[in-house]
């Protein structure tokens, strides 16, 4: 195990759930509340999963997103988009840009963590 | 050759031929004689040579009243004739033909007569006939006019060249027009008129755009095609237009200016545009958005939260009580900010929220005026009046509301025997609170129920509608209460408080001035030329115009301060399509004309200056003859703003007080109050740009005819005879 996860969001409420789970997992967990720390945390950090929100303040998941796929050394990390913008357009976008999966608030944790695992080839 | 003459050579012919053969005769017999007879003969004949004459001459007696039988008989009588004839055709045709001469003459004029009798008869059949068809045809554009003045709908109709035939009220409330920048002090102008181009108003290629489209589906389809747009108007809302073709009767055949895409395609003679002002609408439709919006996103991120926090402690039920309760925090914390977020969901978008009935703005007091003029009609009870609000304006369907109120007054009156209901009207909050109230028996709550949702009752007739369905139509909630100390009861309606968009009130109303927003004549207006020196003084538009000034020295620095300006459109003075603006002069002014005026320096503060009225009057006048009394000074007071404002008037300009110098050079007052009491003007708001403006326009209008009797019948000879006169040789 210990394959590393980025948990991009700026609610705290979701993410003190994500963060207990995946840490009962056993990944080792980084949290990110904004998009230009999201990014840092990429580079520092190093994680094989992004958990990304779409809606954070300086820089949008979807900005993250495409800028982690223009740099070819970060082509290994899966993209994981959580929104509340569920509008098919959004969720089109959010999979233009690079992420692997695109997954709408509120969400099934079970199916998350589920998804998480076969992205990390567990 | 006159009939004296033709008489006389008739005569003279005659005569000769007489004494041709009495010549002849004597030669004859003289032949026949032997020579010493003939001696003898002409012997006696000699001697008697004055007999020989006076006999010739006295022949011509006889002859000359044989001849003049013969000559009226059949001279005089067909010329007579053919006289009559012509009076009959020309002059008069009640003449009848008088019955002489030979009787073939008479006989042909017989028959002229009967001739002239079918004519007369003919004519008369076709006059009726006519006048029949203008009757009607008049009939009917006053009702197209009243139908179109009272239509909720802004409604313009072009000819091909995009010139306004005819408009409603509305449309020219629509399509006004700020001064540009002082948008608070200036008035707004209406853009429209007669005779104006609609192009000024709307991107022309966006309505050529749309006659074209119309075009290539009437040629698919048969029945008429409609296209639409939406674009924005002057005053920046954003207008809903619909166009519809006019068609003319000769459909389909081609004119040779079509090709410069200046006008309409071929075969449409003429537009009708409906504008819908859907700026609020569009308001609304995005608000609707926005809610949707902050519904979806703000309570899916919320409902994240919470399952995921319920996920989590359902799948760790081993987890240690400060974690379970950190989880349940986020799952309170969360429903009680989707609870705050659904609140203020609902009472931000409240209107947003339901689809609307079509309602108006009307305001209260007219509301309550209505409803108690109904109640003591239909009902015959007397109504009074407590508090009302005055300026409260609420959306309403009217006529259901009304229903409703009188329905709930007739159950009253019929099942309690109230004597008098009172109406008050208040507002509370963003509600208006409408009470019926009256004194007497307390009503049950089951009877306010049902009469809340039995059908409607009134006078016999049940009507599909309940008055709970009226009130949520209306937004609004009805409830029935006991005033405890007053011993007073009420049935209150509270519906949300509006805004009026607009007063359309103010301009629809006049009935008599109706007729002024049309005019089909315009459909045969000639083109936009300028050989405008040729054409008739009746057929040109005008803009008749005054300036009023701080003094009168132009060249001394004095400034306008203000200006009116009405239209003239084939003949008729357009008393609703005015330019009135007041103008800061940046100086003061002088006493004398102050007072003339009556107005002063804080009237005239905020008001923009000259370089921002002059554009929007330019565009005023755009394509009319300037006319104005004394022209000159007001002429010169434009001319010295030339440079500074950019604005140039190049257009012919009239002036009245030369033209009354040419129609009475003898007189010596041409004042402009002496014209109009000669020409039996009444004056009124002398001394306002726009009084002026108007008394000068009606006097110039009663010139025309006076002018055409002098045989000044075009622009151009008007501009010639009123350069002639004394007066035009006193320069300013």
């Amino acid at each position: 195990m210990g394959k590393k996860i980025l948990i991009a969001d700026d609610e705290p409420n979701i993410v003190v759930s994500l963060e207990f789970l995946m840490r009962q997992k056993g990944y080792e967990v980084k949290v990110a509340t904004n998009g230009e720390d999201a990014l840092q945390a990429v580079g520092e950090f190093a994680p094989d999963l992004i958990l990304l929100d779409v809606m954070m303040p300086r820089l949008s998941g979807y900005d993250v997103c495409q800028k982690v796929r223009e740099n070819p050394a970060w082509a290994g990390i899966r993209i994981i988009m959580l929104s509340a913008k569920g509008r098919d357009v959004e969720v089109n976008k959010g999979l233009a840009v690079g992420a692997d999966a695109y997954v709408t608030k509120p969400f099934s944790t079970k199916d998350l963590i589920e998804q998480v695992a076969r992205m990390l080839g567990d | 050759m006159s009939g004296k003459s033709r008489f006389a050579l008739a005569l003279a012919l005659a005569w000769g031929c007489v004494l041709l053969a009495l010549a002849g005769t004597v030669l004859l017999v003289g032949a026949d004689l032997d020579a010493a007879e003939r001696d003898q003969a002409v012997a006696i004949l000699r001697d008697r040579a004055a007999h020989v004459v006076v006999a010739a001459l006295l022949l011509l007696v006889p002859l000359y009243f044989a001849v003049r039988v013969l000559f009226r008989r059949y001279v005089s009588a067909p010329r007579r004739l053919a006289e009559d004839a012509r009076v009959m055709l020309t002059a008069n045709p009640a003449h009848r033909a008088a019955l002489a001469g030979s009787a073939e003459t008479r006989r042909l004029a017989a028959a002229f007569n009967a001739f002239a009798t079918a004519h007369a008869e003919l004519t008369r059949d076709v006059a009726a006939r006519v006048h029949e068809a203008n009757a009607r045809i008049e009939e009917e554009r006053n009702r197209l006019a009243a139908l179109m003045s009272e239509l909720a709908q802004s409604v313009v109709v072009c000819n091909s060249e995009g010139r306004i035939l005819l408009y409603n009220a509305r449309a020219m409330q629509l399509l006004r027009k700020p001064i540009a920048g002082d948008a608070a002090a200036a008035k707004a102008h209406a853009v429209i008129g007669l005779g104006r181009s609609i192009f000024a108003v709307f991107d022309r290629n966006l309505i050529i755009h749309a006659l074209e489209n119309i075009r290539d589906r009437m040629t698919g389809e048969a029945h008429g095609p409609v296209a639409s747009f939406v674009t924005t108007a002057p005053a920046g809302q954003l207008v809903r237009v619909q166009i519809a073709p006019v068609l003319g009767a000769e459909a389909g055949k081609a004119t040779a200016a079509d090709e410069d895409a200046q006008r309409a395609p071929e075969g449409i003679t003429g537009f009708v545009m409906l504008l819908d002002n859907i700026t609020r609408r569009i308001e609304t439709g995005s608000r609707r958005d926005s809610l949707l919006q902050t519904l979806t996103q703000g309570t899916r991120a919320s409902l994240a939260s919470v399952r995921a926090a319920v996920e989590t402690i359902a799948s760790f039920p081993e987890m240690d009580n400060a974690a379970r309760s950190r989880f349940i925090g986020i799952i309170g914390e969360e429903a009680t900010r989707m609870s705050a977020g659904l609140d203020r969901a609902a009472s931000d978008f409240a209107d947003s929220l339901r689809t609307e009935w079509p309602l108006e703005d009307i305001r209260g007091a007219d509301l309550i005026t209505a409803a108690r003029r109904r109640i003591e009609s239909r009902l015959g009870l007397p109504t009074k009046i407590e508090d009302v609000a005055e300026s409260l304006w609420m959306k309403v369907d009217s006529y259901s509301l009304m229903q409703g109120i009188t329905y709930i007054v007739s159950r009253l009156m019929e099942e309690f025997g109230i004597r008098e209901v009172r109406f008050s009207l208040a507002a509370v909050g963003q509600l208006a609170h409408l009470d019926l109230i009256w004194t007497g028996a307390p009503l049950g709550t089951e009877t306010t129920m049902a009469w809340q949702t039995d059908s409607l009752e009134l006078g016999g007739e049940a009507s599909p509608i309940t008055l709970k369905q009226i009130m949520e139509r209306h937004n609004a909630e009805i409830w029935y209460q006991i005033h405890k100390q007053s011993q007073r009861e009420y049935f209150r309606i509270a519906m949300p408080l509006t805004r009026p968009e607009e007063s359309p009130t103010s301009v629809a109303t006049t009935a008599e001035s109706r007729p002024e927003f049309y005019d089909f004549d315009l459909f045969h207006q000639p083109g936009q030329t300028p050989e405008q020196d040729g054409r008739t003084l009746a057929s040109l538009s005008y803009t008749v115009f005054d300036t009023e000034t701080t003094g009168l020295q132009p060249s001394a620095g004095d400034e306008i301060v203000s200006v009116g300006a009405v239209r003239i459109v084939n003949g008729r003075l357009l008393e609703h399509e005015v330019f009135e603006q007041l103008v800061d002069p940046k100086r003061a002014m002088s006493p004398e004309a102050g007072r003339i005026t009556g107005l002063d320096a804080a009237m005239l503060e905020n008001q923009p200056t000259i370089d921002r009225v002059l554009p929007a009057f330019k565009q005023f006048c755009e394509d009319t003859v300037l006319v104005a009394h004394n022209a000159a000074f007001d002429m010169r007071f434009l001319r010295l703003k030339e440079q500074a404002t950019g604005v140039r008037f190049t257009q012919p300009v009239l002036d009245t007080l030369l033209l009354s110098a040419v129609i009475h050079p003898d007189l010596e007052s041409h004042s402009l109050e002496a014209i109009a009491e000669r020409m039996g003007v009444s004056p009124m708001g002398r001394h306002t740009a726009l009084g002026d403006a108007i008394m000068t326009g009606e006097v110039f209008l009663r010139m025309i005819p006076l002018l055409a009797e002098q045989g000044i019948r075009t622009l151009g000879e008007a501009r010639e005879a009123s350069q002639a006169t004394y007066f035009a040789r006193i320069e300013y």
